[in-house]
């Protein structure tokens, strides 16, 4: 049945960290990182320099080691608390539901810091009562009217990858919580060939949906980097961003028509058309609603044949000014390739510590030569090859399991994103750095933390800038308040460097103290309208955003 | 020859002086204006460029080691000759080196003798630290050589007034916020804006130091340190010169001739001098909570943008910290407690009585937190004659009295008489003035318990907030805290048991009368000053006028009612008094400035200055604010 499918998918992947249970990174017998698994093209390698980066990088120790508890301890659950009549009637429904204290766990939380090392260390003080496994849109239907006859909560839950608190369940809210699992609307309804769009269930997620559509020769392009887990359904209620945008488009490019069911009813356009001039393009309250307002079910998106082929290839500038002088340019002649990344020297060498162990000696050489002229030449850029390009692509996909490995040895790390007006992203990227380094010292972090950036989409007016944090905490009684202090610096830094409060992770409950600064109150107060209108009873009550 | 390797900022992009001035026309910002004069005037670019490129040749800096180094060699000779010693806070030089590291800096000194930037340059250059450039007043442009050598050893030159002049203004800015973001070198201004003639801290100007705090609103520095330095003189190079000044005598342009004569000065003694540097300020720690960050978020930070509300209460808020700070560190020599015992029994004072005195304000002095240069085992007839000594063109001791040393003061006319004895006075008022910062918060209550009709705390401090309105421009308040003041006002007398407080009422003890009557007279020049002054203005002058009709017209009247001997109000006659007065009317909207073509006129409302009068007389109660927390 359907739901065992779920609960394959959910047994493949960790349940106290990111990713796949079978690729991690582990120190070997010999003291050497290794990353497990044959998924990645890292699969099985042996990372000789990592080690010694680590140690270098964080003062960190192999021999001081903090372990997660092994498996969920199904006592400290919160018990599920579901009346009898709502059980009665979504039995009548047929749709598969779950009042498992694992799958509420596992529905409870994203990606966070935070919600991480609650999963290693602790236990949510709340967390969602059961959960359901809609197969299509009018199983959805059915779970909202039945939500709304009963007055409980909904909150949608598509690939579980969000990192701004929004799949946390607010403490307060005394409702039965049901986590809309929508996993199981994982179809390709069809493909417009002569239109190019498809028209997608939204629980579908990024690799399915790109492995199904290059059966007929089709992509989406829409990359982001958690696009191994995260659903189509997600990136349309954050309004996602991805790294192929330069070809393919954001999400909001990307969507040509939307089916989200709300307390009030259907809300969906009449046709698929390219554009329409109809007032203010209802999409765009559905975009970046963060499902506040209602479940997203069906998609139509468009698609574009795949590309022949894909080549990867790097530059090397002697300082982060001159690269950001180079992706100004390529942006003002708008020549960008599908995507164009600058990252910082510390993230450089970040990327370097992750390179396997060559097998021959020859190879070794050549590297070594390239290594020379990259030290020796000063001047403008430098081509440094396919692979230096290759590697910075990689690291995109294995920094999340890097953080599981960072916390097994006191090192506790987050990455957040801005996006900036050209003029102003060399100023932000140096204050915003500092401001880490100094936030650092001044709550005691012993060992100078790991603050560096990169530039990884280029836009017509802007940037958008890639942070990633990471310190040793050894010494320090509450990490994880102090990680979340420095963060809001952080964020408070960007904001007076005129940055966004976000440009694709969202706001969540993890940025809304900022949303009135961003939006004004009479913005704000638009959008609360649109929630009052469309969910007077706060039936999915999430609590994000607003 | 010394080995001069100064420490830099870590962020610095090195580059020379030209490399500047090329990248401040360049900048965005000053061809975003030349553009837009070009357009107004309907003048080509080119030609506004040009006029750019030569303000900033006359700006600009051209700062050569060796210059520094003859500089240096020069300027040690000389002070060795002019002054017995100096003396540096040791731990503040290291503080400074650190700061100049870490982030761009601004140096604030306090401004008391051209020898203020001479000295500070040759202490950093001493210390190996970066030399700072000092945006001075253009006029010493007019000393050829001498110009030319501080250009070389890091000074740049701004007009003094460019209100008009918005190429200039963009320029100067530019130049500045450009050295300052590249890490160049210290920033060197005076918030005073120009030297004090009174030896007491003039009210900030606000212009360069927005200057230098808009890189940091605009986020293009991560912060910038502000560290204000007090430097103090036993005894002022330019003493008699102000003297004349303040009573209206021109004062001789600046020019190498000039000080060559200075010369004479040199065989002159001219005491210790105490430079203290201040611990840095962050701006950005200053800034934090208070800046709305969004104006300078919506607007391309190339543009000339108006600075907020908020900004520019801000920047005001910053520049009275600092002159507090640079009054809290300032070093006071015995001579100036001995200045203010002397100027309140005048014409002559037993020695003897006048050695007890000092004694005694040194301890008073001390309680409200002045810094006293006064060596533990130096008695206090020693201490009282060798300022003597020092100052013997101000007092002299003559048959067991001290009396004023105003020569000729006896013989000639009348006129000559009154002339001769308001220098010595106001001479003499140079050094009591020292004081007068740190005593002016019990000094205003110890007033206010004479004006009230009651000993009710709510009519005292109704009192002391009226004058400290009346005196914001002569005394530094920091904005806005007037009850703050007052209560720490009353704490200070309470704490030298002048003092003692009840739930409702504040009097003076029997023990500590003689506190509050010092306190009083030492103020009284200032409280009878403003008087005569309103007087005038509520009397004379009818129609509008200019400030400078205003100086000549009450210095006649003051002049008139000493010559008669109704009054005996010297201090009166100082036009740095007289500005003071008239700018705080114009606060307290008894008279109206308005902007003319040519400067400034004002109106006086004859009513609201008498009613003022009235206040100061007691006769009427004075409005009363409104105090709930008392």
């Amino acid at each position: 049945s359907s739901l065992k499918v779920a609960v394959v998918w959910q047994e493949l992947l960790k349940w106290n960290g990111w990713g796949y249970n079978d690729s991690k990174f582990i120190f070997n017998k010999k003291g050497q990182a290794e990353f497990t698994g044959k998924r990645y093209r890292l699969g099985g390698m042996v990372l000789p320099t990592f080690k010694e980066w680590i140690e270098k990088t964080f003062g960190a120790s192999l021999e001081h080691k903090t372990t997660s508890r092994a498996s969920l301890n199904v006592n400290d659950v919160p018990p599920s608390v579901v009346n009898e009549e709502f059980l009665q009637d979504l039995r009548a429904t047929k749709i598969s539901y779950s009042q498992d204290a694992e799958d509420r766990v596992f529905r409870a939380h994203g990606h966070c810091l935070h919600e991480i090392f609650v999963l290693r260390e602790g236990m949510f003080k709340r967390i969602p009562d059961i959960v359901v496994w809609p197969v299509c849109h009018e199983d959805v239907v059915k779970i909202v009217e039945l939500a709304c006859k009963h007055n409980l909560c909904i909150i949608p839950f598509g690939g579980g990858t969000s990192v701004s608190s929004a799949l946390e369940c607010p403490e307060e809210e005394k409702r039965t919580i049901i986590s809309l699992d929508t996993s199981q609307m994982n179809r390709i309804l069809w493909i417009d060939e002569k239109n190019l769009t498809a028209c997608v269930e939204a629980g579908i997620v990024g690799q399915d949906l790109e492995k199904q559509l290059a059966e007929s020769g089709f992509c989406t392009g829409h990359e982001p980097d958690s696009m191994e887990f995260s659903s189509l359904g997600g990136w349309v209620a954050t309004r996602a961003s991805g790294m192929k945008k330069n070809i393919y488009g954001n999400i909001e490019d990307l969507v040509i028509h939307i089916k989200m069911v709300t307390p009030r009813g259907i809300v969906e356009k009449n046709c698929q058309v390219p554009r329409m001039s109809t007032g203010p393009d209802i999409h765009h309250f559905i975009m970046g609603s963060e499902g506040t307002l209602g479940v997203v079910t069906e998609v139509t998106i468009k698609i574009r044949p795949v590309p022949e082929y894909q080549k990867y290839g790097s530059v090397v500038f002697p300082n982060f000014e001159r690269g950001v002088a180079c992706l100004r340019e390529v942006a003002k002649q708008r020549c960008a390739p599908a995507s164009i990344r600058l990252v910082d020297n510390a993230q450089f060498q970040f990327g370097h510590a992750l390179k396997p162990q060559v097998a021959s000696i020859f190879t070794s050489f050549l590297d070594g030569l390239k290594k020379f002229y990259i030290t020796k030449v000063i001047l403008d850029g430098l081509a440094a090859g396919e692979d230096n390009g290759q590697r910075g692509y990689m690291l995109t996909f294995v920094i999340a399991y890097l953080r599981d490995l960072g916390l097994d040895y006191y090192v506790i790390g987050e990455s957040f994103e801005t996006s900036v007006p050209w003029d102003r992203v060399l100023d932000l990227c140096r204050n915003v750095k500092e401001r880490i380094v100094r936030e650092c010292k001044e709550k005691g972090v012993q060992f100078a933390p790991l603050s560096t950036c990169r530039v990884t989409q280029t836009y017509d007016a802007g940037a958008c800038v890639y942070f990633y944090f990471a310190f040793n905490y050894r010494g320090i009684s509450d990490p994880i308040h102090v990680y979340e202090q420095i963060e809001r610096a952080a964020r408070e830094e960007i904001l007076a460097n005129g940055g966004s409060l976000s440009h694709h992770h969202g706001v969540g409950k993890l940025r809304k103290r900022w949303m009135k600064e961003s939006i004004s109150d009479v913005g704000l107060g638009m959008l609360r309208s649109v929630k009052e209108y469309v969910d007077p009873n706060n039936i999915f009550g999430n609590k994000n955003l607003l | 020859m010394k080995c001069y390797t100064p420490v830099i900022y870590k962020g610095l992009s090195p580059c020379k002086p030209n490399a500047i001035k090329s990248a401040v026309l360049q900048s965005e910002q000053v061809q975003y204006v030349i553009k837009q004069l070009a357009k107004e005037m309907g003048e080509s670019p080119d030609i506004i460029q040009e006029e750019a490129t030569e303000i900033l040749d006359e700006m600009g800096h051209r700062m050569q080691l060796g210059a520094v180094r003859f500089f240096a060699f020069t300027l040690s000779k000389i002070f060795k000759q002019l002054f017995q010693r100096v003396c540096v806070n040791e731990e503040g030089m290291q503080r400074l080196q650190h700061a100049i590291q870490e982030h761009p800096v601004v140096l604030l000194p306090s401004h008391r003798s051209y020898v203020d930037f001479l000295m500070l340059s040759y202490l950093l250059y001493t210390y190996d630290l970066a030399l700072p450039v000092i945006a001075a007043g253009i006029d010493f442009l007019g000393m050829k050589i001498v110009g030319e050598l501080l250009r070389r050893a890091g000074a740049f030159f701004m007009r003094r007034s460019f209100g008009g002049n918005r190429l200039y203004w963009a320029v100067f800015a530019e130049y500045v916020k450009t050295m300052l973001r590249n890490g160049y070198a210290p920033i060197e201004f005076f918030l005073e804006g120009t030297r004090s003639r009174t030896a007491k801290t003039l009210t900030p100007k606000f212009g360069l130091l927005s200057i230098v705090m808009e890189p940091f609103f605009k986020r293009e520095v991560f912060d910038t340190y502000l560290v204000p330095i007090s430097i103090s003189y036993e005894r002022i190079l330019e003493e008699s010169l102000y003297a004349y000044e303040l009573l209206g005598v021109p004062k001789p342009k600046e020019s190498t001739s000039g000080l060559l004569k200075a010369r004479r000065i040199l065989s002159d003694n001219f005491g210790t001098i105490h430079i203290y540097v201040g611990q840095p300020v962050s701006l950005r720690t200053l800034a934090s909570g208070r800046i709305n960050r969004c104006p300078y978020n919506l607007v391309p930070r190339h543009l000339p943008q108006k600075p907020s509300e908020d900004i520019q209460e801000f920047v005001s808020d910053v520049a009275y910290k600092m002159e507090l700070l640079q009054i809290e560190n300032m070093v006071l020599s015995p001579w100036v407690l001995v200045a203010a015992v002397l100027l309140q029994n005048l014409p002559a004072m037993e020695f003897e009585l006048l050695i007890e005195k000092t004694l005694w304000l040194k301890g008073l002095t001390q309680t409200f937190g002045g810094f006293i240069e006064w060596p533990d085992n130096l008695c206090a007839k020693k201490a009282v004659l060798s300022g003597l000594a020092l100052h013997s063109n101000i007092a002299r001791l003559a048959d067991g009295h001290v009396v004023l040393s105003d020569k000729g003061a006896d013989d000639g006319a009348v006129g000559e008489v009154v002339f001769r004895h308001a220098l010595a006075v106001l001479t003499c008022a140079t050094y009591r003035n020292q004081l007068l910062n740190v005593c002016v918060r019990p000094g205003l209550v110890a007033i206010a318990l004479h004006m009230a009709p009651s000993f009710r705390k709510e009519e005292v401090y109704s009192c002391f907030s009226f004058l400290r309105d009346v005196f914001s421009d002569e005394f530094i308040f920091f904005p806005g805290i007037s009850l703050k003041d007052f209560e720490e006002g009353c704490f200070l007398l309470t704490k030298c048991d002048a003092i003692q407080m009840s739930q409702q009422e504040i009097y003076p003890t029997d023990k500590g009368s003689g506190t509050v009557s010092f306190l009083s007279a030492m103020f009284r020049p200032f409280v009878e000053g403003y008087q005569l002054i309103f007087r005038y203005l509520s009397k004379e002058m009818k129609e509008a006028f200019t400030e400078k009709q205003f100086i000549p017209g009450v210095r006649n009247f003051v002049f008139q009612l000493l010559e008669k001997g109704s009054t005996q109000c010297y201090e009166a006659l100082s036009s740095d008094m007289q500005k003071n007065a008239l700018s705080a009317l114009v606060q307290l909207g008894a008279v109206k400035k308005k902007k003319m073509p040519n400067g400034f006129t004002y109106h006086v409302n004859q009513e609201a200055v008498s009613k003022i009068l009235d206040m100061f007389d007691a006769r009427i109660p004075v409005q009363k604010p409104v105090a709930a927390r008392l």
